[in-house]
């Protein structure tokens, strides 16, 4: 079983939710989809038994010798990429898109398209199973390749070391990156906090999640930053067909076993809240539905 | 001049400084504008009182191809970068896949047999709205199951002009819709929380900075929880430490309810009034330099 933990609004905690998740029960396969802002390897040190370089999209560069300033491409790009300086085209690394219509077209053939080659995705094992995380190189497009990429490494891994279940942690968001993470999974779990920011991102990502799949819970994190809006969120599920798993407290010994390299189901397993997490975790790996 | 407000880890409290920031300089008398650039998540508006003045629909031209004038010769989908036109010629099966179509344009002009037309696809919204301090918030909105804000934001980026103050709340991450938000920013604040996930999302985000060749400063939030590594790091950095704000339940309940602490807390206010008037005079530029 396939399941991704996303979020619509940054910070709620998915992470180190993910992490607890990952260590309150049997071995399995965790993969960071969080591209661009990975951060359970910290708390995981895997091992990298594999590397892979991820090539990430193309960029037009232009050969200066070769160009004699036409400005055809400039009227053809539609992503404002290109633009005449100096009696020079310059091209804006940030604005364009890849698209290859300016190097198709350029009658000079002094535009070639060159793609990065320094994200990278690794694997290998931890103490609890298997990690799969990539790592996109700083301001690189985030398309969602890498984050399929993750994906199958993560589901070859599954298979080949006979672990059932795949937990993924998703990035921020509603975008690319995030379609990519819930494209095929079997259960999306949305965590949110109890804040109207937290409301109205969870009714996006929803949205979206729904578009995948039936099967989405919604685990309401600090709820007693506010149990109103809790209460509050917790009727907007029940209006929208999606079960709350579970209302965690916000609890300042998540950031202390953060800072020791720990989840907090390893760390204080004793706990209340780590009772509940393990709680909601058998239930989502079970198959039966509630 | 323009300010971005920008964290590599999403819920670091990017909107809680933008806003409040936004709060101080408009009640003073500043010119100043907000601008919502997290358009997967945008949730500025929440804390305002505001009229809408109007909205604009942000749509790219993807292609609409007529079968009948079609002679199967392939080109359009050979130069389609994003497999967006699926093409089988013996089955005579030609269609565009509006959601992986970027909107270039080059299938247009690749087609030798005019069979290929275009139409508007809307990818979100930009709207203005009036706050009731008299100063202007602009909210890029990207629509629910489009894959990328990117075009989204940088039309919110060219409606909010550069008259005065523009503040830039940024998507999180590190990637093509942070990119897009920050490339006009004159000088970028990075709001960071002292954790271990913290750190990491914050040595991302400054990478991606310094190959920009942007200006920064960091405000520390939620001071008191997690470690020193953020410290350090940015003392090694020479990183400017323009401001901390201790963790406190009180902001945290405010900021549930979509409150500005800024409106309730004098001592608050002053330490916005105060980042504020530090970056304006460090950074300001024409008429911004105090």
């Amino acid at each position: 079983m396939e399941l991704a933990v996303i979020s619509g609004k940054g910070g709620t905690g998915k992470s180190s939710l993910t992490a607890a998740f990952a260590t309150a029960g049997d071995r399995i396969v965790v993969a960071d989809c969080d591209v661009d802002a990975a951060n359970l390897y910290l708390l995981f040190n895997p091992e990298h038994e594999k590397e892979i370089v991820y090539i990430g999209g193309h960029k037009a560069v232009v050969d200066h010798a070769l160009c004699t300033v036409c400005g055809i491409c400039e009227s053809y790009c539609r992503f404002d990429a290109i633009r005449e300086e100096d009696g020079k085209m310059v091209f804006s690394e940030t604005a364009c898109d890849g698209c290859f219509f300016c190097s198709r077209i350029c009658p000079m053939n002094a535009i070639e398209m060159v793609r990065s080659n320094k994200s990278r995705m690794y694997s290998g094992p931890f103490r609890n199973g298997i990690m799969v995380y990539g790592r996109l190189a700083p301001g690189e497009e985030n398309s969602g390749k890498l984050v399929n990429l993750v994906r199958e490494e993560a589901k070859r891994l599954s298979y080949e070391k006979h672990l059932e279940t795949i937990l993924l942690d998703g990035p921020p968001g509603i975008g690319c990156p995030v379609i990519s993470t819930v494209t095929g999974v079997d259960r999306v779990v949305i965590v949110t906090e109890p804040t109207m920011s937290g409301l109205a991102d969870l009714k996006r990502v929803h949205e979206v999640a729904r578009k995948f799949t039936g099967d989405v819970g919604v685990i309401i994190n600090k709820c007693d930053l506010n149990e109103a809006v809790a209460d509050r969120i917790e009727g907007w599920c029940a209006a929208n067909d999606s079960p709350v798993l579970g209302r965690l407290p916000f609890d300042p010994r998540v950031t202390e076993a953060m800072v020791a390299g720990k989840s907090i189901t390893e760390m204080y397993p004793d706990l209340e809240i780590s009772r509940v997490i393990r709680h909601i975790w058998n239930k989502l790996i079970s198959n039966g539905k509630e | 001049m323009r300010i971005a407000i920008a964290s590599g880890k999403g819920g670091t409290g990017k909107t809680f400084v933008a806003t409040n920031l936004f709060n101080v300089l408009s009640r003073r008398g500043d010119r100043v504008t907000l601008t919502d650039c997290d358009a997967e998540a945008p949730d500025d508006i929440i804390f305002f009182r505001s009229e809408n003045i109007s909205e604009s629909e942000v749509t790219h031209q993807v292609p609409v191809i007529n079968k009948d004038a079609c002679t199967w010769c392939g080109r359009c989908s050979k130069w389609c970068n994003y497999n967006a036109i699926f093409y089988v010629p013996d089955a005579k099966i030609i269609e565009v896949i509006e959601n992986l179509c970027h909107g270039c344009g080059a299938c247009s002009f690749a087609c030798n047999s005019g069979a290929i037309t275009e139409k508007p696809v809307v990818l979100g919204t930009v709207t203005s709205f009036m706050t009731e301090n008299g100063s202007p918030l602009i909210e890029a909105r990207m629509q629910v199951n489009e894959m990328s804000p990117v075009r989204v934001i940088k039309e919110a980026v060219r409606q909010s002009g550069n008259e005065g103050v523009t503040l830039l709340d940024a998507p999180p991450g590190t990637s093509c819709p942070f990119v897009q938000t920050v490339d006009k920013a004159d000088f970028v604040l990075l709001v960071t929380e002292p954790t271990p996930f913290g750190l990491s999302d914050l040595r991302q985000s400054v990478e991606t900075l310094k190959t920009m060749n942007k200006s920064l400063g960091v405000i520390i939030n939620r001071a008191g929880i997690g470690d020193n590594g953020v410290r350090n790091y940015l003392n090694e950095q020479h990183i400017p430490l323009l401001a901390e704000i201790d963790y406190d339940p009180e902001i945290a309940h405010a900021y549930s309810e979509g409150r500005l602490v800024t409106g309730e807390n004098n001592a608050l206010a002053v330490l916005f009034t105060e980042l504020a008037d530090k970056i304006l005079n460090d950074h300001g530029t024409g008429s911004n330099k105090r």
